[in-house]
């Protein structure tokens, strides 16, 4: 047999038996593969192989999850603190709010009212005022009202200087003398011969006017982009906001135009001379603001701005667990408001009613089937599985039937004499209905981790404890109870984490007593559009579940879980 | 099933025989008693009618006579039950004559003990029929809300109780109407069209991509194997209403609220833990070396899945898509977040039906549900069993 050709020491090449021999040979090396490299290094590369392998196959999947799951919880966490409705919306007043001590609790100075006048003006054309005022709102009641209504009086402000103006020069309330003013002369050029297809030229300043006019030059700016992208119109034939006319009073009074020479030059010296004859009637900001509402000379809705005025905000979480932010630091909210610790304790509290009660139920069920031979054992199972695969809005629907004050079970009870017809039990829209169904749907979650766990203790131990001379009690309490606990373990966690998030059942059995914060979160996503104080109580449920859930890792390891037996 | 007879069974002394028959009659006369006016001389008629009907079927009438006895009382309780209450009465009281007539022999026999392993004291077999009564009660608890909803969908009446007529049998008090409406009814329709556009092509998804992320996950070295298995489990876990939550807020970002495909991936999603979950199981008995034997005799990785490995793991795939399609045929938390008025599903239909309790359809709807749950149980058991043959087979 060992002829030249197979004789393993005449083969150049690798075989396993050279390898070996080489690897004797050079004692101290490390061990060889058969083309020669190190074992090691050509073991970890197999391994890198099938790990790489494997990660390929589950990475569509994870990257699935990761996209449309993971993500969309990132952004809920993410805007349970996201607060930039405020800047966006009024970026000058918060910039000039910067050095108001909230706490000292005085009415800041002009300057925030101006800004506040342009902030309020611009964001009312923009239709914003009222989406900033409902999210003040729920700081601070009565700021939406007062918004609505200052995006409908800011008008007056500018109205008084735009008046007076226009009885100067008619001019003024024109669309194309403005143009001229402060456009730049081949911005205008290239808009008038503009046909109405394609996007418009974009409008720009002439180059000189903003040093001479500066606020005016802003806001006509503000107001021509806003005309063209936001309207479609043509700033040439649009007359301003009275908001710039405000501004023109203010860069007039505040500095010298007599050097200006450009276009309309004798009608900006005139509006000059107008502003600084001791006729012009001029209006503080302050006053202004004081005219659409008194509230604006309180202090509250500065503090409440300045307050929430930072991009990101513990607010909404401060919300959740009944405190509020004051110019003093968080405070805990007044007796009567504080709803959201009760429906938490509440939530807790019934979803530890359900999972004893599931413990009750499935306990006796559990070891009733492990304990019975395995056809029978089947039989019993669908009978526990067919509730598991029934939707769950007809379990829902049937316990509505069942529990109603008109239902079956009153029926039952009122034809069998035990209650009086004018007297039937109340059992539906209060926490017992809640219970009782929520039990229903989850007691074959406890079930079958229950029974996959007893259905591995062995008979013998029983039948020894038994023989020994203990007691049935003895038995069952020191014997067979300790092993069925993994059992009572993994299904109590996982009926607890199910319960606590529920949120159809309760919807619809719960009436307003028998209600999860789950239900609170949806109203507040449906109805009352307070998103960040959802997202932030539902963050909250979410760290409890996810602790649940880690613990159940712990305990039972997720790959355990079984389905159906 | 017939079980081996363990203890030797013997007749009881007439005087047990009465007094657990007493117990029992005063115990259904207590019931009867407060229908009819007095629970305290239903007690005593009752206790006394089964001790003396004890003492003439196990004394005077004797063991022989025990078929003819049976069929008389089941007889003469129907007729009483008919004189009272028509036909309702005429069922309760053949129950009532059946199940007498079963209990006297079974007691007076000592049939009770035939089955149980003779040494146990009187009070373990008491023990143990009261645990199994209890068990009883516990099954009738998980099954009466889906049997209840039945024969409530038969309904005449538009309301979701039983009516005089219904109890009284009557079949003017029962009708098809409320089927006729699911069917007929575009709101219904078009529920079930649009739940049944959603639910296999979510399922699809969820099953080719948890199907190849199982076996992935099945092989032996995997790095950072139980942070990803935490992952795709957690839609299962996270509650839906956070998940609708941050979907809602997500999917309006990018544009899916409202159209068809985000709520197809909202679902795909959901179902994926439910995939996992049975691909996994069903990969731990799967013999590896099949694999390798198919590699070793030339076939690429491609033929292997499909020729090898797929045909083996096959009915845990099937069940984990049953499980998905179930689940996104009965999800409605999500929809109704992320769904529109024109993307209603059967599940949304049914709650907003239930919300505002319009109509009895809900229970027709219901009861089509229960029947296709039923059919979706069975497949299901039978895949599992195909299943454990199977590993049953293969080494491993």
């Amino acid at each position: 047999m060992t002829d030249a050709a197979t004789e393993p020491d005449k083969i150049a090449g690798p075989t396993p038996d050279n390898a070996l021999r080489a690897a004797d040979k050079a004692e101290t090396g490390p061990v060889l593969a058969a083309d020669g490299t190190p074992l090691k290094r050509s073991l970890n590369r197999a391994l890198r192989a099938q790990k790489i392998r494997a990660l390929m196959l589950i990475a569509p999947l994870l990257l699935f999850v990761l996209i449309s799951f993971i993500a969309p919880i990132g952004d809920m966490l993410f805007r349970s603190v996201e607060n930039q409705i405020v800047r966006d919306t009024i970026p000058r007043t918060v910039a000039a709010l910067t050095d108001y001590d909230a706490a000292a609790g005085g009415l800041p100075r002009e300057e925030v009212f101006e800004a506040a006048y342009y902030d309020v003006f611009y964001a009312a054309e923009r239709k914003e005022h009222t989406r900033l005022g409902s999210r003040l709102n729920y700081e601070q009641t009565g700021a939406s009202s007062l918004f609505r209504k200052s995006g409908r009086g800011i008008e007056d402000i500018g109205e008084v200087y735009q008046d007076q103006f226009e009885d100067l020069n008619g001019d003024w309330d024109e669309a194309r003398p403005w143009a001229e003013l402060m456009g730049d002369p081949d911005w205008i050029a290239a808009q008038e011969a503009w046909d109405g297809n394609g996007t418009m030229p974009a409008f720009e300043l002439r180059s000189d006017i903003a040093e001479i006019l500066p606020r005016t030059a802003e806001s006509y700016r503000i107001f021509a982009r806003f005309m063209q992208n936001e309207e479609g119109d043509s700033p040439l034939e649009e007359e301003p906001w009275s908001v710039v006319h405000t501004a023109l009073y203010q860069d007039v009074s505040a500095g010298d135009v007599s050097g200006y020479s450009g276009p309309r030059a004798d009608m900006l010296q005139a509006a000059a001379a107008l502003v600084a004859s001791p006729d012009f009637e001029t209006i503080s900001f302050r006053d202004g603001f004081a005219d659409i509402d008194e509230d604006w000379v309180e202090p509250e809705v500065w503090q409440t701005i300045k307050t929430y005025s930072p991009d990101y905000t513990s607010g909404y979480f401060l919300n959740a667990v009944d405190m509020q932010k004051t110019p003093e630091g968080p405070m805990l909210r007044d007796e009567d408001e504080r709803i959201y610790g009760l429906l938490f304790q509440r939530t807790m509290f019934m979803s530890l009613v359900i999972t004893l009660s599931c413990i009750m139920l499935g306990y006796p069920i559990a070891y009733l089937l492990s304990n019975l031979p395995s056809s029978k054992a089947n039989l019993l199972m669908i009978l526990v599985l067919l509730p598991f695969w029934t939707s769950l809005l007809v379990r829902t629907s049937a316990w509505k039937v069942m529990l109603q004050q008109q239902g079956v079970i009153n029926d039952t009870l009122v034809w069998l004499g035990l209650v009086a017809d004018d007297a039937r039990l109340t059992m539906i829209n209060n926490q017992f209905g809640t219970i009782v169904a929520m039990t229903h749907i989850l007691l074959p979650f406890m079930i079958l981790p229950m029974y996959s766990v007893m259905s591995t203790i062995p008979q013998s131990y029983v039948r020894a404890a038994k023989s020994l001379g203990a007691t049935n009690w003895t038995t069952f309490w020191r014997v067979y109870f300790p092993q069925s606990v993994p059992g009572i373990g993994a299904g109590s966690i996982l009926v607890f984490i199910l319960s606590i998030g529920y949120y159809i059942t309760p919807e619809i059995v719960g009436g307003t007593s028998g209600i999860f914060i789950s239900n609170r979160i949806a109203y507040h996503i449906s109805s009352s559009l307070n998103w960040g104080l959802a997202a932030a109580l539902g963050t909250i449920l979410l760290v409890v579940v996810l602790v649940l859930y880690w613990a159940y890792d712990r305990i039972v390891g997720i790959d355990n879980v079984k389905l159906g037996g | 099933m017939a079980e081996a007879i363990l203890t030797p069974i013997e007749k009881k002394p007439i005087g047990f025989t009465a007094g657990v028959l007493a117990a029992a009659g005063g115990f259904a006369g207590l019931f009867i008693g407060t229908a009819q006016g007095s629970g305290l001389l239903g007690i005593l008629a009752g206790a006394a009618l089964m001790a003396v009907l004890a003492f003439v079927a196990m004394q005077v009438l004797g063991e022989a006579l025990e078929k003819p006895v049976r069929w008389g009382l089941f007889a003469v309780a129907a007729v009483v039950g008919y004189l009272f209450n028509a036909i309702p009465g005429l069922i309760m009281g053949g129950l009532f004559g059946w199940f007498f007539g079963w209990f006297i022999y079974w007691i007076g026999m000592g049939r009770y003990r035939a089955h149980l392993v003779p040494y146990l004291t009187p009070g373990q077999v008491l023990w143990h029929y009261s645990f199994r009564v209890l068990c009883g009660a516990i099954f009738v608890f998980l099954i009466t809300p889906i049997i209840v909803v039945m024969p409530l969908s038969f309904n005449a009446q538009d309301f979701f109780t039983f009516t005089p007529e219904m109890l009284a049998f009557d079949p003017a008090g029962y009708s098809l109407k409320h089927y006729r409406d699911f069917l007929t009814n575009p709101e219904w329709t078009n529920a079930v069209k649009n739940s049944l556009m959603v639910a296999p092509v979510a399922t699809l998804i969820s099953v080719s991509l948890g199907t190849l992320a199982a076996i992935g996950l099945s092989q032996s070295h995997v790095p950072g194997k139980r942070a990803i298995m935490a992952i795709l489990i957690s839609p299962m876990i996270v509650p839906l209403i956070i998940s609708a939550t941050g979907m809602y807020f997500f999917y309006s970002k990018i544009g899916l609220v409202g159209t068809y495909w985000g709520i197809v991936l909202a679902h795909a999603v959901l179902g994926i833990p439910f995939v996992i979950i049975t691909v996994t199981a069903t990969l731990v008995g799967f013999d590896r070396s099949l694999t390798r034997a198919a590699a070793n005799m030339g076939a690429n990785p491609v033929t292997t899945f499909f020729k090898v490995q797929m045909p083996l793991i096959l009915p845990g795939v099937i069940s984990g898509g049953l499980f998905a399609f179930i689940t996104s045929f009965d999800e409605v938390v999500v929809v109704l977040f992320i769904g529109s008025a024109e993307l209603q599903t059967l599940p949304w239909q049914m709650f907003t039906g239930l919300r505002e309790q319009i109509s009895p359809t809900i229970l027709a709807a219901a009861t089509i549900l229960v029947g296709i749950s039923i059919c979706l149980l069975t497949a299901v058991e039978i895949l599992r069993r195909r299943s454990e043959k199977m590993r049953g087979m293969s080494p491993g």
